[in-house]
């Protein structure tokens, strides 16, 4: 067990990966000589040379479809597209091309294709590279999407999905790479997919993931000092998203509480929502609700664009408020 | 050739360098956050072609835009207040440094996403020919842009429906750490343009008097109805990339422990994040600005004493834009949204 930054975590699980198959290789902008923007591929160049760690020119859509030929060709390529806001530029090669070539192919070629990129609102970048796209892959049938909040889930999601015939998503958030966390290298990894209780609770149930995941936790321990007790559910992946554990926590707690930092309209709180609610209808003591953020593009204004995301104090009423409601309701 | 002229170049010059020091500096204070990419070292670029312009062109930029706003005409201080922030700023705050849009004086705007000038340029290009008019719309892009699809798609379009468009490479031989021979297999980048037809030159982009003349060489060919020409200017950038740039805030024990075990990132970190060695910046040939002023000492348009007091003009204007900026007031969140529905004035939405 080391105590681990989450970019150190990565760096880790992609050293690992190259090291224990040579089929694995992996190429961006500024991620061999450089290092990564976030030091994620830092030192491999020096490891394992120009071919399997790539510098690319800018330009995405290509190197992104390289990636898709070459994991035609049986290779286990890891793209870094170096913030997420670019893989616009490259939706026709995990859109068109990733997510549809297995199931086009009649089942003949794997696609055994990592793309990780960070995203998320970090502080002060514009609204062009503040953006939370995750929904929009969300839904694309083919794509499997994990969300990393912590070093040791970087570690063990980083690798699995290297492992993975399916092209995965690696979806870190930019300001999570200087978080500290202890990281085991030795214990067995949960399935990809699975979700995890952050912190347990009975009296309501947060469902959250990324940076999120966070801001809920500090949110349950002050509700918890008020003596509501949240239970904080971490998805830890968007696609596929593993419903049982949401459901049975929504069972034990009959109250849940949606924290995304994406934008509220049609965002992945609205899947949450209405899944959970065909699931658990019964269950509920209230509506579901959702803590998101403003629909609108993120303001360079430092005070306006941390009033556009969820902050602890959102969440924290918001809990207060599903609760109290329910009170009223029933009294 | 013009005295006049002489002077008001190499003023801006001197305004450019001022101002992205004294932005560095705010940023350096906390005044400034996001990324902030500075452009000295490459000032004969944005002044030599800007001078030849008409103030009728259209511009269009990219993020390392703020010395291209300021030669266009827009004030010192509305872009240093767009650099804080502020409601005063030249985007209202909303934008910051990479995103500077002034409709009035026909800059379209900077652009975060490399290759995005392309597309909207062509744009403008469209709507300036569909009207039969007689502007130019000058597009900067630098040597990593010219990789990305936009840029190829483009230049055929442009040359295909010869659109008023002057292209300009700042070629400064970086895509951040990427020096120019490891992103591109042809490195004088003036000859893409050659594979569709269109007109293109390499000059020193050191020199803003050959980028002057370059410049006027080609808007007169596209005014002229020439359709689109192409200038690569040759240059260098002075500081890193940006000065959020990854290394800026790396613990400075473990950046140095890192650099002792890998030298190749040590030499890149170098080049990044500070000014380059004496050595480095000799290669790179004289200042331009330094090089321009003794030209116009040579050929009498200025001496010593002129060129302090010009200095000190420079610097009182670029103080109080730093004032002025820091005074200002922040945007609300009303002002976000008065904004966002700007285009809905006539319309009401459910
Ligand atoms: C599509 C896209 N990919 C990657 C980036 C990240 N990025 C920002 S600037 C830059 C380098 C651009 O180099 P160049 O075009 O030479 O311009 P310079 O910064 O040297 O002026 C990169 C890779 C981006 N902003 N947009
Ligand atoms: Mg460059």
């Amino acid at each position: 067990m080391t105590d681990l930054l989450y970019w150190q975590a990565l760096n880790r699980a992609m050293d690992i990966e190259l090291a224990e198959d040579d089929s694995v290789f992996t190429l961006g902008e500024d991620v061999a000589l450089y290092g990564g923007t976030y030091r994620v591929t830092e030192g491999l160049l020096a490891k394992y040379g120009e071919w399997r760690v790539r510098d690319t020119p800018i330009s995405e859509n290509t190197f992104t479809g390289l990636g898709v030929g070459a994991a035609m060709l049986g290779l286990r390529p890891v793209v870094e597209i170096m913030t997420i806001n670019f893989a616009l530029l490259a939706m026709d090669a995990i859109v068109n091309m990733a997510a549809k070539i297995p199931f086009m192919s009649g089942g003949q070629f794997p696609m055994p294709l990592t793309i990780r990129m960070p995203g998320g609102i970090a502080r002060q970048l514009g609204a062009q590279h503040s953006q939370r796209l995750e929904v929009m892959f969300m839904n694309v049938p083919g794509l499997r999407i994990v969300v990393p909040s912590t070093p040791q889930d970087a570690y063990w999601q980083l690798r699995q999905a290297i492992r993975s015939d399916d092209p995965i998503l690696v979806l870190e958030h930019e300001l999570l790479y200087f978080q500290k966390g202890a990281v085991d290298e030795t214990a067995i990894a949960p399935p990809l997919h699975q979700a995890q209780i952050r912190r347990a609770g009975r009296d309501l149930t947060c469902i959250t993931y990324s940076r999120m995941s966070t801001v809920a936790q500090e949110a349950a321990a002050e509700l918890a000092s008020e003596g509501i007790e949240m239970e904080v559910i971490d998805l830890r992946s968007l696609s596929p998203i593993d419903w049982e554990s949401c459901v049975q926590s929504v069972s034990r707690t009959h109250h849940c509480l949606i924290v995304e930092e994406d934008c509220r309209f049609a965002g992945t709180g609205a899947e949450f929502c209405a899944t959970l609610q065909e699931f658990c209808f019964y269950q509920l003591d209230a509506p579901i609700q959702r803590v998101a953020a403003l629909d609108l593009p993120t303001p360079f204004n430092g005070a306006l664009e941390a009033a556009t995301i969820p902050a602890k104090e959102n969440v924290v009423q918001a809990a207060r408020k599903l609760m109290g409601l329910n009170q009223g309701v029933s009294q | 050739m013009d005295s006049n002229l002489m002077q008001a170049m190499l003023r801006d010059m001197l305004r450019a360098r001022a101002f992205e020091e004294a932005a560095a500096q705010s940023y350096a204070q906390g005044q400034i956050a996001g990324f902030l990419h500075l452009y000295p070292g490459e000032e004969a670029v944005a002044v030599g072609a800007l001078h030849a312009a008409e103030p009728g062109d259209y511009v269009v930029s990219t993020y390392r835009e703020h010395v291209h706003a300021l030669v266009r005409g827009i004030s010192a201080r509305s872009i240093m207040a767009e650099l804080h922030g502020k409601k005063t700023g030249v985007s209202s705050g909303m934008g910051g440094s990479m995103h500077l849009f002034d409709r009035e004086r026909r800059f379209l705007g900077g652009y975060a996403i490399v290759g995005e000038t392309f597309p909207i340029a062509l744009g403008a290009g469209y709507a300036v020919g569909y009207r039969k008019l007689p502007e130019a719309v000058i597009c900067f892009f630098g040597d990593g842009a010219v990789n990305q699809g936009t840029f190829h798609e483009t230049l055929n379009m442009a040359a295909l429906w010869k659109l008023p468009i002057l292209f300009i490479c700042e070629n400064n031989h970086y895509q951040i750490g990427t020096e120019i021979h490891r992103h591109s297999a042809i490195v004088d980048v003036y000859r893409r343009a050659c594979a569709y037809g269109i007109p293109a030159e390499q000059e020193d982009g050191m020199d803003v008097l050959a980028v002057y003349a370059a410049a006027q060489r080609a808007l007169h060919r596209v005014r002229s109805g020439d359709g689109p020409q192409f200038l690569e200017l040759t240059t260098y950038r002075y500081r890193g990339h940006s000065m959020s740039d990854p290394g800026s805030y790396r613990p400075e024990a473990e950046v140095k422990a890192y650099e002792a075990a890998d030298p190749i990132a040590a030499a890149i970190h170098e080049v990044s994040l500070k000014y380059p060695s004496q050595s480095e910046l000799a290669a790179a040939g004289p200042d331009c600005i330094r090089q321009f002023f003794d030209r116009c000492c040579q050929d009498g348009h200025i001496d010593d004493a002129a060129l302090q007091r010009l200095q000190s003009e420079v610097q009182s204007e670029i103080d109080d834009a730093v004032q002025f900026a820091i005074q200002s007031p922040q945007p609300t969140m009303e002002d976000a949204q008065a904004a966002f529905t700007q285009n809905r004035r006539f319309e009401t939405l459910l």
